[in-house]
């Protein structure tokens, strides 16, 4: 099953406690689609999530753990989660600091398998 | 090894932060003519003087094209290759236009070289020093100004 990013977005900002999700280019840090709240800055989360992502996957390879599948911070007034999927995309979401992470990363890495 | 040079004492700190921030390989601030006020990360200054030409050329045929089609020059221009991308933005500071190229590799992208112009432009308003009246210039001055100028962007 593929989804349009309007629909992939929609699954992950319908859970409760989530701001916003993205789906950024994960080499350059850029927004390819976003739904956020306003007071989210969609590009500086794009692109420092990007660059986090891709220092922590070098991290993880250096540690012999292999490609990183999700990444979950957790912050002292919010949360954010970012999961790589298929040609470079990373699936990023932003969420209030008690937002149901198991339900979000099932939808994002469902919505990660189902982007194109 | 200081990697950040400048011509103009007031741009190193802004300069510096962004190189910090973005992890750029190469930075290059100059005026719309392609004068060299700042740089960071070049060796030699035929590079920089290449780059500086070049970065400007660009700026210029680009702010034409943009004119003939909308009116209004692009504010920055972003091309992205294998390995490297080359960012060229300009910004409005109160006593003059300026010109900023970045080249950066995968260290970096350009999601955050775009990130932290927003601020690189910020600053440098902030540090830029009110207008000063046009001097005149002399030819007696022209090459020890010149000689300067190398001096303090190559340290010799």
């Amino acid at each position: 099953m593929t989804l349009s990013f309007t629909d992939a977005l929609e699954r992950i900002t319908r859970i409760r406690g989530v701001r916003g999700a993205m789906l950024v280019a994960g080499d350059d840090g850029l927004v390819v689609a976003e739904s956020l709240m306003e007071g989210v800055r969609g590009n500086a989360v794009a692109a420092l999530a990007a660059s986090l992502a891709k220092r922590l996957r070098k991290a993880c390879e250096a540690a012999g753990s292999g490609i990183p599948s999700f990444l979950h911070l957790q912050a002292e007034a919010g949360t954010l989660v970012a999961v790589p999927a298929p040609d470079g995309v990373l699936v990023v979401a932003v969420g209030d600091r008690d937002v149901n992470v198991g339900l979000l990363r099932l939808e994002m890495r469902r919505v990660a398998e189902a982007v194109v | 090894m200081k990697l950040t040079r400048a011509v103009e004492p007031w741009t190193v700190e802004p300069m510096e932060r962004f190189v910090n921030e973005t992890a750029a390989r190469l930075t290059l601030l100059m005026t719309p003519s392609g004068q060299v006020l700042a740089q960071h990360g070049f060796t030699r200054a035929v590079d920089v003087m290449a780059a500086a030409s070049l970065g400007a050329a660009i700026v210029s045929s680009s702010s034409e094209m943009a004119k003939m089609l909308s009116g209004s020059p692009f504010p920055a221009l972003s091309h992205q290759g294998r390995n490297h991308g080359v960012f060229l933005g300009s910004c409005d500071l109160p006593s003059q236009r300026l010109l900023v190229l970045v080249v950066h590799d995968a260290e970096s992208s350009v999601g955050l070289v775009q990130l932290f112009f927003e601020e690189l432009v910020r600053d440098l308003a902030a540090a830029c020093p009110p207008p000063e009246s046009k001097k005149l210039v002399l030819a007696a001055d022209f090459e020890r100004e010149l000689n300067e100028s190398l001096a303090a962007l190559f340290g010799r």
